[in-house]
């Protein structure tokens, strides 16, 4: 993990350039070294600002080509630091904003109107698309599904991941010279763990079909014999649409969790178990104390990415479930569009689908929040 | 659009920064991708001279693109065409692909779209939708052009029965041309029914279930699967049952979404008649949830009697339909003698959809491509290659064909008129797949009583009636 402190000098350099602009009647010390000012400059009780105007223009143009007037102003060191910064982005912005923000405007705009998706020629209809998906039980349902997915999926996932990871790298039996081992054989779990990683969707969801198949398949006799033959079912996909695709979610993105956490917890020194063990923690001690708090930006950033994953899940429930069993908005946004020619309202589902996303990541982004542990 | 992009990279090229050259086309690009193309006019007539044998006046020269939809017919039948199209004209262009909407959808929309599109497949692009933008050209033309045997003799006076309505949307305009004929019905095995259980083909509902009870008790063997995962196969067998029971009156009204069509005596009566199956537990266990290959597969091995199926399943089946099977397929079981059609009523109907793009290049060879396709060399070279029966009349006569499909064309030949296509199925979609399949699988799994299934379709078929959005045919 790199520590977001910057290096000393330049920490002091910048404090100095603050107290500077801040504090009155402070002798230029620090700043005099880096741009020395001209003769005859106003003194320091009254530091030189440059025309606000020169100072936007000084962002777009090229450093050689900055200005001389604002060379001297004191906030042109953070304008040197921005624009440095937005200068490199700017490529990869000008793709986000034309491959991604622009279709967005785009699809809200179409998202107005009636659009078959075939055609040259559409009306503008306002809201009627959106009045239309309030009314659609077929929309609720697959909103709901969506959500159940969105509020599941992460949390068994990222548990299991999480004490998958805990398991391999920290929760083995002690031994020789080793402060904190994994269980024995770890590294071939590992592998084993990230196998539906390399598969693709499509073969899982074609797997696990196969798996629940009431005919071929090899659930309903693992039931029988275990003794829960009361259990089995004669239309697993579609009765229990919204649990299999969950189960299958999750035993597909649990392998990448475990290696993800894995190289977290893997970072957290070894040190800081050894001190604990010293005092008589216990493993779950451990666990809740030091790796998990150690782990949670990792667990952060898992979370909103498999929150997005689920709220997906379209391969998944398009190859696999059939028509009785559920939607997700993925693929009720598929049927609408490319089954019943209805490209606009299709558009208003995606838009919709879009908002769900966007909140759900800022919410993770401010539950997340917490200070952050150096180390 | 394209050229003013050019002149605008160009330019900036020169002068500006590599990101903002890219912008310009990209936005020009995406801001045209609803709005390019324009409607075609109406006259489909090429710059060739208009005969006989030349109906559309197609150039000698001239070039057409089509693309075909790469299923379970493949493409080689429309190489053959291609061939002989090439020998009185250009050259032609042909693409075949399973994902015929993904490359057409963008073409159609751009106004560039090729001269024939085999508008078939999982991925085929809805009609309704094509035809209010305007994207399909009227057949009617090639329909009352000279056919390509018989100048005296126009092509609509050639094709089998119900061709011409398959492509009607509500109007006299004929939007498609569905080539290949696919008979629905109840499939067996003649020799397991008529040797081993020594039963002829029961045709009426309690002989059904007598047939099916002794299958059962006798041999071991279940009286019916049909594909759970999409149990829409059941109205091949279930709709014609009904029309069978009530008359025609019965589809005409389910078709026009009116009010209570589900609710008709013969509608309740077939879903009835297919519940008591399900309760007497003459249904394979499973079925509910297993797809249409796992139930074929099963049937072909002599786990189920009967199967409600179409035509294609002898090909697509027939890795597993042993040799000695003797396939046949059966015209809809109906109730009892008091029934208002005679036994025979079976559903049979033109698949596999052509259409002719409005704003093709060249229309007239799209047309002509057509026209030659519905040749009686053509249509028996499908037919031999294929197994499968096709629109053109008498094109299978003399065709050694394959046992299944021998009976098939048996049925048609003893329904006479009593052929009937549900139309609803291409017109809604979504009340053919997602409420009536679904409330019939549910119905069949125990889930749903016969009432209880057609009172949900009635209500979903009111809301589609009510839906301002959804277009409707009648």
């Amino acid at each position: 993990m790199h520590s977001e402190v910057p290096p000393a000098g330049e920490g002091a350099a910048g404090n100095s350039a603050t107290g500077n602009a801040g504090g009155a009647g402070a002798p230029g010390g620090a700043v005099s070294v880096a741009t020395p000012p001209p003769p005859g400059r106003p003194g320091p009780r009254a530091p030189y600002r440059a025309p606000t105007a020169q100072l936007v223009l000084t962002f777009f143009l090229p450093p050689n080509l900055t200005p001389e007037a604002v060379k001297y102003d004191r906030r042109y060191r953070t304008l040197d630091k921005y624009r440095f910064i937005s200068w490199f982005l700017a490529v990869p912005l000008v793709f986000y904003l034309l491959l991604v923000a622009w279709p967005f405007v785009q699809a809200f705009y179409y998202s107005l109107t009636d659009w078959s998706g075939y055609g040259t020629e559409f009306n503008f209809i306002g809201f009627g698309n959106y009045t239309r998906l309030w009314n659609d039980s077929q929309f609720w349902d697959a909103t709901r599904n969506s959500l159940v997915l969105l509020v599941l999926a992460p949390v068994i996932t990222l548990a299991l991941g999480l004490f998958f990871a805990y398991m391999l790298n920290a929760g083995g039996r002690h031994r020789k010279n080793e402060t904190v081992s994994g269980v024995y054989g770890s590294k071939f779990y590992k592998i084993v763990y990230f196998f539906p990683q390399v598969l693709s969707v499509a073969i899982i969801a074609v797997i696990w079909a196969r798996a629940f198949s009431p005919r071929s398949g090899v659930v309903n006799p693992l039931l029988e014999n275990v003794g829960l033959g009361g259990l089995t079912q004669s239309d697993w996909l579609g009765k229990y649409g919204l649990w299999v695709t969950l189960l299958v979610l999750c035993w597909s993105f649990v392998g990448f969790y475990v290696v993800l956490f894995s190289a977290s917890m893997g970072s957290i020194p070894k040190e800081i178990y050894e001190a604990s063990l010293l005092d008589g923690a216990n493993r779950s001690t451990t666990f809740f104390r030091i790796t998990f708090p150690l782990t949670w930006d990792a667990i952060k950033t898992g979370w909103i990415y498999m929150g997005i994953q689920a709220l997906d899940a379209f391969a998944i429930v398009s190859i696999m479930i059939p028509r009785q069993g559920i939607d997700v908005l993925p693929t009720f946004l598929y049927l609408k569009a490319f089954r019943d020619g209805d490209a606009a309202y299709a558009t208003a589902v995606g838009v919709v689908l879009f908002l769900l996303t966007l909140t759900f990541a800022l919410i993770m982004m401010r539950v997340g929040r917490r200070d952050r542990i150096e180390f | 659009m394209t050229s003013s992009s050019h002149v605008n990279r160009r330019t900036l090229l020169k002068r500006s920064a590599l990101a903002g050259a890219l912008t310009i086309p990209g936005v020009a690009a995406l801001s045209s991708c609803a709005s390019g193309g324009g409607g075609g006019d109406g006259d489909t007539t090429g710059p060739g001279e208009v005969t006989d044998s030349n109906p559309f006046g197609v150039a000698d020269d001239g070039d057409i693109e089509v693309v075909i939809f790469d299923g379970g017919f493949g493409d080689e039948y429309a190489r053959d065409t291609a061939r002989i199209f090439e020998e009185n004209y250009g050259s032609v262009k042909l693409d075949s692909t399973q994902e015929i909407s993904q490359l057409m959808q963008p073409r159609l929309v751009g106004g560039t779209p090729p001269d024939m599109i085999n508008n078939s497949g999982a991925n085929q692009m809805p009609h309704p939708a094509l035809i209010r933008d305007n994207q399909i050209a009227d057949l009617t033309e090639l329909f009352d052009a000279p056919s390509w045997d018989d100048p005296s003799v126009p092509v609509r006076d050639t094709l089998v029965p119900g061709t011409i309505e398959a492509g009607q949307y509500g109007s006299e305009a004929v939007y498609h041309l569905n080539y290949a004929f696919t008979v629905h019905g109840t499939w067996y095995s003649r020799k397991f029914l008529n040797e081993v259980m020594e039963e002829e083909y029961p045709q009426t509902w309690d002989e059904m279930i007598r047939v099916c009870e002794k299958a059962k008790r006798d041999h071991d063997v279940y009286g019916w699967t049909y594909a759970g995962q999409h149990a829409r196969y059941l109205s091949f067998t279930l709709l014609p049952m009904a029309v069978k029971i009530g008359g025609k009156q019965v589809l005409e009204a389910i078709d026009r979404l009116d009010e209570g069509a589900w609710k008709q005596d013969g509608v309740v009566a077939a879903f009835e008649a297919f519940e008591e199956i399900a309760a007497r537990g003459l249904l394979l266990p499973g079925t509910p949830g297993i797809d249409h290959i796992d139930s074929q597969t099963e049937w072909a091995q002599g786990k189920a009697l009967f199967l409600p199926c179409g035509s294609w399943v002898e090909n697509e089946s027939k890795e597993v339909i042993p040799d000695d099977f003797d396939l046949a397929v059966g015209a809809p079981t109906g109730l009892d003698s008091s029934d208002a059609l005679p036994f025979g009523t079976i559903y049979a109907v033109a698949g596999e959809e052509f259409i002719v793009p409005q704003n093709a290049a060249n229309r007239a060879g799209g047309m002509e491509f057509l026209r030659l396709m519905l040749s009686k060399d053509m249509a028996r070279n499908f037919t031999e290659k294929l197994s499968s029966l096709t629109c053109v009349q008498g094109a299978a006569d003399g065709v050694d064909l394959p046992p299944g499909l021998t009976t098939a064309q048996e049925a048609i030949d003893a329904a006479g008129e009593n052929i009937i296509a549900p139309r609803f199925r291409g017109w809604y979609p979504e009340l053919f797949i997602d409420h009536m399949g679904v409330a019939m699988g549910q119905m069949m799994a125990g889930d749903l009583t016969a009432a209880q299934a057609t009172d949900r379709i009635q209500q979903e078929a009111d809301k589609i009636a009510a839906n301002d959005s959804v277009e409707k045919f009648l």
